[in-house]
């Protein structure tokens, strides 16, 4: 890090180098880019494949799912403002609201999969949609349980009073995932709601 | 070299680290729980190094299988699962691991940091690998399933579909695969994310991008082609573990899946993978060529956009393994010529090397001597690439021994090669000794000739029309002759190495006090004392050129009065 050396003259003008926490999420964003394209790659190879079973046509768009998803990249960035300026209670608020905001869109989820499974009979052995379907989407919501996760630990330690603005740095980074969650649903509901119905 | 004589501004305080009295369980305790980048570096190599010996054990078995026509030294279920696992473990147990453990030793030390941006990622990284690699071994035992003990995974390297659906691969094998693949994925992308974030964050003062020293900055390349390289295999084999276990489709043929999809996944991992490999390799021709030939690098802007050309390259050329497959004119020619164009950033780097060495005063140490040999030997791996990118050519020759022969030539003739440089040269740096002269050239000469006698030769074989993965032949091919000498070369490679193993465990006792800096060298590992301490360096030093050890030795001619 740019810790102050001891030995002034020797380079003049300040050292900075960019935040660690920054630069290891990004990295980590595009490795799990890379991960969601071959995914995304293999539904959209696969579309209209499938030999038997329900086609795209059972699935309905989960609007308020996604709008509860999509705002929590608000509410998470109100959360790191207020933690900037020291205002935790404001943060406790926002960070709560993140957190329930990603638990509806998991119950939507639930609720969709619990109608395609009991009566639509689409499993993830069914065929090659329901196989590519529970993936993709699957594989999304795991990320989400992980983003849950992160931000339920931070809440907890909110409520034991240990959070203060010395952390926004590293809210900022939980954010980075948060929102990149968020980018990828963008991605996945296009593909998988829009394009291959 | 005095100890007070080479000091940077700042980097004071160099004592040896304190001769502990400990216990052995106390002394295994502090390897297992270690944080510390030199240690996991260390670790890494030494991991890499027992698999090294494992896998060229089953190679010796394979070419002694094949060594005569007709021969049952095998039997053919053990036969396929040795390729498999000698493929599978020079990749990814040896190759991954022996760069990243270079990378983890050397990185924090050439930019003046004292540890990796995050120490504790880096250790559980290491342990991921390492688990992985123990886990896919495990196979040998726990794989049964159907066939009792003994089924390691037995599809090739590459898994194609749709031999791993489970009518074809019963049993656990190919499981162990998949799981210890992803495992050992995981490990190498956390590596990789910490690699990226030390050398962009934890760079000393005056250390601008364009001074940092070219192992570091391919280290940073390679590992930002590791995040988009090593998650589609990830990728690929979540699907093929969803098509096993949860009865998914995505390579049933007879549900409409394909199999070519699981060739494209694969390769889009693979083909990058070799460039994952190589780059680290040309790290380490980086700083050996130029210490050992008493000049500054050729082109150091021309190296980084070079390396930073090849990686971008080389995500566009997969489907050159599947020309054979049938794909269409169009995308045919789309990666005959893209896999040509990874020609011109290669050739910069060679003619930069050459144009490095040229008019210096070389020193003919056992490191430069297997980088000498490495810039030969790539060129000629280069070659064949070319001839094998030409499709009509490759439909000619593809999966048989020339292929074989030129990959072997990239991997053994220059990454291993550079491996053993780089062994030879900052050794003395890990462990305070230098590794004994005499017998590493003896290692350098056996492993030269035998690399030689074995891979020239299968070069003919694959053009006699010799297929790989074979498990034997008949005596009226006329492969005999070849054979026999591609096998006695694997058994010169052999000794050599049994040579070099020897030398590692004997130099650590007896081997001459190396100092702080044996080769007179420019970069900051070797500011500090051999082996350095925990800390690396007492206060963070600070650099003003590319050579900061060379403007210290050097004060009338410094680097950063020419350095703009």
């Amino acid at each position: 890090m740019s810790a102050a050396s001891p030995i002034p003259a020797a380079y003049p003008g300040e050292w900075r180098t960019p935040s660690r926490g920054r630069v290891a999420m990004f990295a980590l964003i595009i490795g799990e880019s890379a991960l969601f394209t071959i995914f995304v790659v293999a539904y959209i190879f696969y579309i209209g494949k499938s030999l038997s079973g329900p086609t795209p046509q059972i699935l309905e768009v989960p609007v308020f799912s996604t709008v509860c998803l999509l705002s929590s990249s608000l509410t998470i960035m109100l959360a790191e403002r207020a933690l900037r300026r020291s205002r935790i209670g404001v943060f406790a608020l926002w960070l709560g609201g993140t957190i329930g905001l990603g638990l509806t869109f998991l119950g939507g989820t639930a609720i969709e999969w619990h109608k395609l499974i009991y009566h639509d009979g689409l499993k993830i052995n069914t065929n090659l949609f329901g196989t590519t379907y529970y993936s993709l989407v699957g594989l999304h919501a795991t990320h989400v349980v992980i983003g849950l996760m992160m931000l339920t630990t931070v809440f907890l330690f909110t409520l034991a009073r240990k959070m203060g603005e010395q952390h926004s740095e590293r809210i900022a980074v939980l954010a980075m995932y948060w929102h990149f969650v968020d980018t990828v649903w963008v991605v996945v509901f296009t593909v998988v709601y829009i394009v291959g119905r | 070299m005095g100890e007070n004589s080479l000091q940077l501004p700042g980097s004071i305080g160099l004592t040896r680290p304190r001769p502990f009295t400990e216990t052995f369980p106390e002394w295994l305790h502090e390897w297992v729980v270690t944080v510390d980048h030199k240690r996991l570096g260390i670790l890494y190599v030494l991991y890499a190094i027992f698999f090294l010996l494992v896998a060229g054990a089953e190679a010796i078995a394979i070419r002694i299988q094949l060594a005569l026509p007709g021969s049952h030294f095998l039997t053919p279920q053990v036969y396929n699962r040795f390729f498999t696992m000698h493929g599978t473990t020079m990749v990814f147990l040896v190759g991954m691991p022996i760069l990243f453990g270079f990378g983890n030793y050397i990185v924090p030390l050439q930019i003046g940091a004292r540890d990796m941006a995050y120490p504790r990622l880096n250790a559980f990284s290491f342990w991921l690998t390492a688990f992985g690699g123990l886990f896919l071994y495990y196979s040998f035992l726990g794989g049964g399933g159907l066939y009792g003990v003994g089924s390691a995974p037995d599809v090739g390297w590459f898994a194609y579909a749709p031999l791993t659906a489970r009518a074809f691969s019963p049993g656990h094998a190919t499981d162990y695969w998949a799981l210890a693949l992803i495992a050992s994925g995981f490990g190498t992308l956390g590596t990789a994310i910490n690699i990226i974030a030390t050398v962009v964050s934890m760079r000393c003062k005056g250390m601008t991008m364009m001074r940092v020293p070219l192992f570091s900055w391919l280290m940073l390349v390679v590992s930002g082609l590791t995040l988009v390289t090593i998650t589609p295999l990830t990728a690929a084999q979540i699907m093929l573990v969803i098509d096993r276990y949860l009865g998914g489709h995505f390579f049933d043929t007879q549900a409409g899946g394909s199999a070519v999809v699981w060739m494209h996944f694969f390769w889009i991992f693979g083909h990058p993978e070799v460039y994952v490999l190589v780059l680290p390799a040309f790290a380490i021709a980086n700083e050996v060529i130029p210490v050992f030939s008493r000049k500054a690098i050729f082109g150091y802007p021309a190296m980084v956009a070079a390396s930073v050309g090849i990686a971008f390259v080389s995500l566009s050329v997969w489907a050159h393994h599947m020309f054979t497959v049938g794909m269409t004119s169009v995308s045919n020619t789309f990666f005959v010529l893209s896999t040509m164009l990874v020609g011109i950033p290669t050739g910069i780097k060679i003619f930069n090397w050459l144009a490095t060495i040229w008019g210096g005063k070389i020193r003919f140490a056992t490191p430069m001597l297997f980088l000498i040999a490495f810039l030969y030997q790539f060129l000629i791996a280069g070659l064949t690439g070319i001839m094998l990118a030409v499709a009509p050519w490759n439909w000619q020759l593809h999966n048989s021994y020339f292929v074989i022969a030129h990959f072997h030539y990239v991997l053994v003739g220059a990454i291993i090669f550079c491996i053993f440089g780089g062994i030879y040269y900052w050794y003395p740096k890990a462990t305070g000794r230098m590794l004994d002269e005499k017998l590493g050239k003896w290692h350098f000469w056996l492993f030269l000739i035998g690399f030689h006698v074995t891979f020239d030769t299968m070069h003919f074989l694959g053009i006699l029309g010799m297929p790989r993965s074979i498990y034997t032949y008949q005596p009226d091919r006329g492969w005999n002759t070849l054979n026999l000498v591609v096998s006695s070369g694997g058994m010169i490679q052999a000794i050599a190495v049994l040579l070099f193993a020897f030398n590692l465990i004997w130099s650590y006792r007896h081997g001459p006090e190396a100092g702080n800096d044996p080769w007179d060298a420019w970069t900051l590992e070797w500011d500090t004392t051999s082996p350095p301490p925990p800390y690396n360096f007492a206060e963070d030093p600070v650099v003003r050129s590319r050579r900061p050890l060379w403007d210290l030795k050097h004060p009338e001619d410094p680097d950063w009065e020419y350095e703009s």
